[in-house]
């Protein structure tokens, strides 16, 4: 199993559901946070005066996936929130040891 | 003789002028500081609401519009003593009415100053400071132009306050903003506003309550209130395009919250003249308050390094000052204005009009000086830099604005 952690736009994450749900995605945890990259933060004019803000809004995208569609997922994640801008984000895959179903207790691969 | 319509109009226009303060100016402020700091400029602005309504009744009220002094009113009407419930003045209006549609303006000059200290003022200093301004600065300086006093007698213009709201509150802000230095990390590392759309809820409010404002200043219900409303409208219509217009064209971006900024410096600058002059006029106010106001912001703020940090002198006190001079030339007659009192002149009526500026620039600066340091002596200005970090909303009042 893998877990895959995406960091994209904001405003790509509709996008990016879309492309996961054709490959098998079941569920997906999506979270509002903030960070920066090569980006560097953002500048923002008020009354003609520059702020800079150093941490720029990003959605997290959290998927537990078997790992026959991970390399699908990546991909997928990857076409759907390109824009070719800088801040497009980051995809990171990680090996996962376990997963149990809360319901159910149904453990591994049947949890996900 | 009570005259029942002036008064109907002038108990709308003292309603719309407290919604200028509260909430119009809170939100308008309350959105452009820190999450962290949401709640103490809306506590400061209906704190100083609370207590400059008792202090008015007490003695302010008495003191501006109370006897013929030149410098100032004495305490015959303390408390309201000795006038009649029916008593009508020329335009048949109860007292009380008149006594209260000028507490809102009394209300909101001092709630003006907010901008400049905003998200480092101690709050014992503010309504310290707030009490003894209006005493010393807000009291004389509305007696010398509407009650009476030495500047009225020389025939200044100044319909609903460009001088005695604005020039005052915006001077003395910049004295405030100078003696409590600035908030840390500016100008390059301040947050920025948190909640734009707050600010623009609170200019809308602002922007319908100045219909009271101007158009209650003509203190009855009749063709001046029509056409100060009038004027007033397209002085902050002009001066918001003017804003957006600059913004687009410097920065590639129309930016709403200069849009907002712009339609309070229109209606600043059109405050002192909006019942002296035409429609016409009102587009060349809202043009030269709009342009002027925004250089002034940039001048303050990064050519002198002064941390007025919701812009009050740049926006209130410029777009006041701007409003004084041009009423003496756009109420000429052949402006489309009222024309001026008898055996005046256009040039006679500016030479008055700068004596008022200079007089309130002078009694704001000093009197603003002197309170400051008393405050600071009492109880010092500034809170901790712990207290300035962590926001004032948890430190000061124990709650915060957004429980998320």
């Amino acid at each position: 199993m893998k877990y895959i952690i995406a960091i994209i736009q904001p405003h790509r994450l509709d996008a990016v559901r879309e492309a996961l749900t054709p490959i098998g995605v079941q569920g997906l945890t999506v979270s509002e946070v903030r960070g920066f990259g090569r980006q560097k933060g953002q500048t923002e004019i008020y009354r003609g005066a520059e702020y800079k803000t150093h941490y720029v809004p990003k959605v997290k995208i959290e998927i537990a996936a078997n790992n026959d569609i991970a390399d699908a997922i990546v991909e997928a994640i990857g076409t759907a929130a390109r824009t070719g801008h800088i801040g497009d984000g980051k995809v990171f895959v990680l090996d996962l040891e376990g997963a149990m179903r809360v319901r159910t207790s149904e453990m591994g691969a049947d949890a996900l | 003789m009570i005259d029942a319509g002036n008064t109907a109009w002038l108990i709308t226009a003292t309603a719309l002028v407290l919604f200028m303060t509260l909430p119009g100016l809170a939100l308008f402020y309350g959105g452009l500081v820190r999450a962290e700091n949401l709640l103490s400029v809306l506590m400061q602005c209906f704190s100083i609401t609370a207590l400059v309504s008792v202090l008015w009744l007490i003695a302010g009220y008495s003191l501006t519009f109370s006897g013929d002094g030149d410098f100032l009113g004495n305490l015959d009407k303390a408390m309201l003593f000795g006038v009649a419930r029916d008593a009508a003045d020329a335009n048949g209006l109860p007292e009380s009415v008149f006594f209260m549609f000028q507490m809102t303006f009394a209300i909101i000059t001092p709630a003006l100053m907010i901008g400049a200290f905003a998200e480092r003022m101690r709050f014992g200093a503010v309504m310290l400071f707030s009490a003894l301004w209006l005493f010393l600065v807000y009291v004389p300086v509305a007696h010398w132009i509407w009650g009476g006093g030495w500047l009225a007698d020389r025939g200044i213009l100044d319909f609903a306050g460009g001088l005695v709201v604005h020039l005052t509150a915006g001077i003395s802000a910049l004295v405030l903003a100078i003696m409590i230095g600035p908030r840390a990390g500016f100008p390059d590392e301040v947050t920025p506003p948190h909640a734009p759309w707050m600010t623009m809820a609170g200019a809308c409010m602002l922007w319908v309550g100045w219909f009271g404002f101007n158009a209650g200043s003509a203190l009855s219900a009749g063709a001046g209130a029509g056409m100060a409303m009038t004027v007033t409208h397209l002085s902050a219509a002009t001066a918001t395009l003017v804003w957006i217009v600059i913004e687009w064209a410097k920065f590639g971006k129309p930016s709403m919250i200069g849009a907002v900024t712009g339609a309070i410096a229109g209606l600043a600058t059109i405050t002192p003249a909006s019942g002296y002059v035409g429609p016409g006029a009102a587009l060349v106010l809202g043009c030269a308050g709009g342009v002027i106001c925004y250089v002034m912001v940039g001048v303050i703020k990064r050519r002198f390094r002064i941390d007025d940090s919701l812009d009050v002198f740049a926006v209130h006190g410029v777009g006041g000052a701007v409003g004084i001079l041009l009423a003496a030339v756009f109420a000429s007659a052949t402006l489309g204005g009222v024309g001026y009192a008898e055996g005046q002149t256009m040039g006679g009526q500016f030479l008055v009009q700068l004596l008022g500026i200079a007089a309130t620039l002078l009694w704001s600066l000093v009197a603003s000086v002197i309170i400051a340091k008393v405050v600071q002596a009492a109880c010092g200005l500034r809170v901790d830099a712990e207290t300035e970090e962590q926001g004032l909303d948890l430190r000061i009042h124990g709650e915060r604005g957004y429980n998320m």
